[in-house]
């Protein structure tokens, strides 16, 4: 069998490995996908509080920005080595990780976009009577809302590509079928997964796009018009 | 013992400095990893993104790799390195990190050099210079800041970086973690941390001297720094 043969030479594409081990594919997909959207969600939860945080108080930009900077410097090995203690060996550890790696994009961007809005658009609607939280969700959000996408897709595509590392504690998602792969030379399997992977975040990045689209309609109509 | 006076000790401990896996070893190896990685990814990138930069052409394609360069795991490259040549060795993780650096390099220092003040640009055509003349005596020099702060931040990820290449069994600070980690040893993870971290931040501040040394004449100007852009924060 033709099949057979690509797993006894170790092939790098292998249709029958992909036939065997199907199963396994997609329970790491699964693993890679809520994990990746667990701390994307966390991290967009907690950095939008941050940037409110930092715009109102603005001695508290500098070392919420100091803080998440510092943050990128921690390789994702090493964190998610320290947070073990914390969380045992379990997903917690890698959503975690990944949750305080999304910060340092999320907060960023979040603070620009808001930096950006026009003051003349909050006086309107101040004049037009919105308290500070409708002028926030009616006005502000929507304004920064290309900023505040941008810096979801860039923490989206960098969370998948970076929840592999997550296999060094057996929660990596398709990292750990690469892992898995390293360690017996699979070729295969190595290929596979990291070609999934790579899939994942092109097409997260796509279909955010197209989001961003959805929510923020005038900037296709200016664009048209001008 | 608590985690950090834990962590102190063992980074205060001479024998933990010294041997074939000491700090000072590691250290080195880590230095050699990324310093090599860092020159070829340089190498490679800048020139290619100045003279897209210069000829203002091929924008989109310079953005576009640095988001496709974004999704593609740095641990699977290495992987897929290590596996394709068979060995743990040296040049996986070198070609590992260089295909993780030259994404941002190219796209920020396009950026940079698309950043220079069109007006000086077209006053130099006006006096005559020829592509060349106006590459070297106007758009590099005031690209230089923008350029550098890109390599800087490049730098910084490597750094972080180049711990992975601890998983298929390279050396640098990585192995420290991996080595912590595999023993139950806290504190000798938190210690590899901190060392990464402290040498990621020191080269920083060696770069950002560099960069002051470098450009004398923005000293007497009121300070503008190049903003650091949302879109060269990268995950490590």
């Amino acid at each position: 069998m033709a099949g057979q043969d690509c797993l006894a030479a170790n092939e790098w594409i292998c249709g029958e490995f992909v036939r065997t081990r199907s199963q396994e594919l997609v329970d790491a997909s699964v693993e890679h996908l809520w994990i990746t959207a667990a701390s994307v969600a966390a991290g967009v939860l907690l950095a939008l509080p941050l940037a409110l945080l930092a715009r109102r108080w603005r001695a508290a930009a500098t070392p919420v920005l100091g803080v998440t900077t510092v943050l990128y410097t921690i390789p994702s090995l090493a964190l998610f080595s320290l947070l073990v203690p914390v969380f045992g060996i379990s997903a917690s550890v890698v959503v975690t990780g990944l949750t305080l790696y999304s910060l340092t994009i999320l907060v960023r961007n979040f603070l620009a976009g808001l930096d950006a809005v026009p003051e003349d658009a909050r006086e309107a609607a101040r004049g037009m009577g919105y308290g500070p939280i409708r002028l926030l969700w009616e006005v502000e959000l929507p304004l920064a809302m290309p900023a505040v996408m941008a810096g979801v897709r860039i923490a989206t595509v960098a969370t998948v590509s970076l929840t592999t590392v997550g296999s060094i504690i057996g929660y990596g998602g398709l990292g750990n079928l690469i892992k898995e792969g390293m360690q017996s030379f699979f070729k295969a399997e190595v290929l596979t997964a990291s070609v999934i992977c790579v899939v994942f975040a092109l097409v997260a990045d796509l279909l955010l796009l197209g989001v961003q689209r959805l929510l923020t309609p005038w900037a296709r109509a200016a664009k048209a018009a001008g | 013992m608590g985690t950090i006076p834990g962590a102190w000790d063992w980074l205060t401990t001479g024998a933990n400095w010294t041997g074939t896996d000491g700090v000072l070893q590691r250290l080195g190896e880590h230095l050699a990893l990324t310093s090599v990685s860092m020159a070829i990814a340089c190498l490679v990138a800048l020139p290619v993104a100045i003279l897209l930069g210069h000829l203002g052409k091929g924008g989109a394609l310079a953005v576009n790799l640095s988001n496709v360069g974004r999704a593609v795991p740095t641990f699977a490259i290495l992987v897929l390195l290590v596996v394709a040549t068979n060995s743990a060795r040296y040049w996986p993780t070198v070609i590992a990190l260089v295909l993780f650096a030259v994404p941002p390099l190219l796209t920020n220092t396009y950026v940079g050099m698309r950043q220079v003040d069109r007006d000086a640009v077209e006053a130099a055509r006006g006096m005559g210079m020829t592509g060349g003349q106006l590459l070297a005596r106007v758009e590099l020099p005031l690209a230089a800041p923008f350029v550098m702060s890109g390599v800087r931040s490049a730098a910084v990820q490597v750094i972080a970086t180049a711990t992975l290449a601890a998983i298929p069994g390279e050396g640098g600070l990585g192995r420290i973690v991996t080595a912590g980690f595999a023993q139950f040893d806290t504190p000798k993870v938190v210690a590899g941390a901190v060392l990464v971290a402290a040498f990621a931040l020191l080269v920083e501040g060696v770069f950002l001297l560099l960069q002051r040394l470098v450009s004398p004449a923005r000293k007497s100007r009121p300070a503008r720094r190049p903003a650091r852009s949302t879109h060269q924060m990268e995950f490590t």
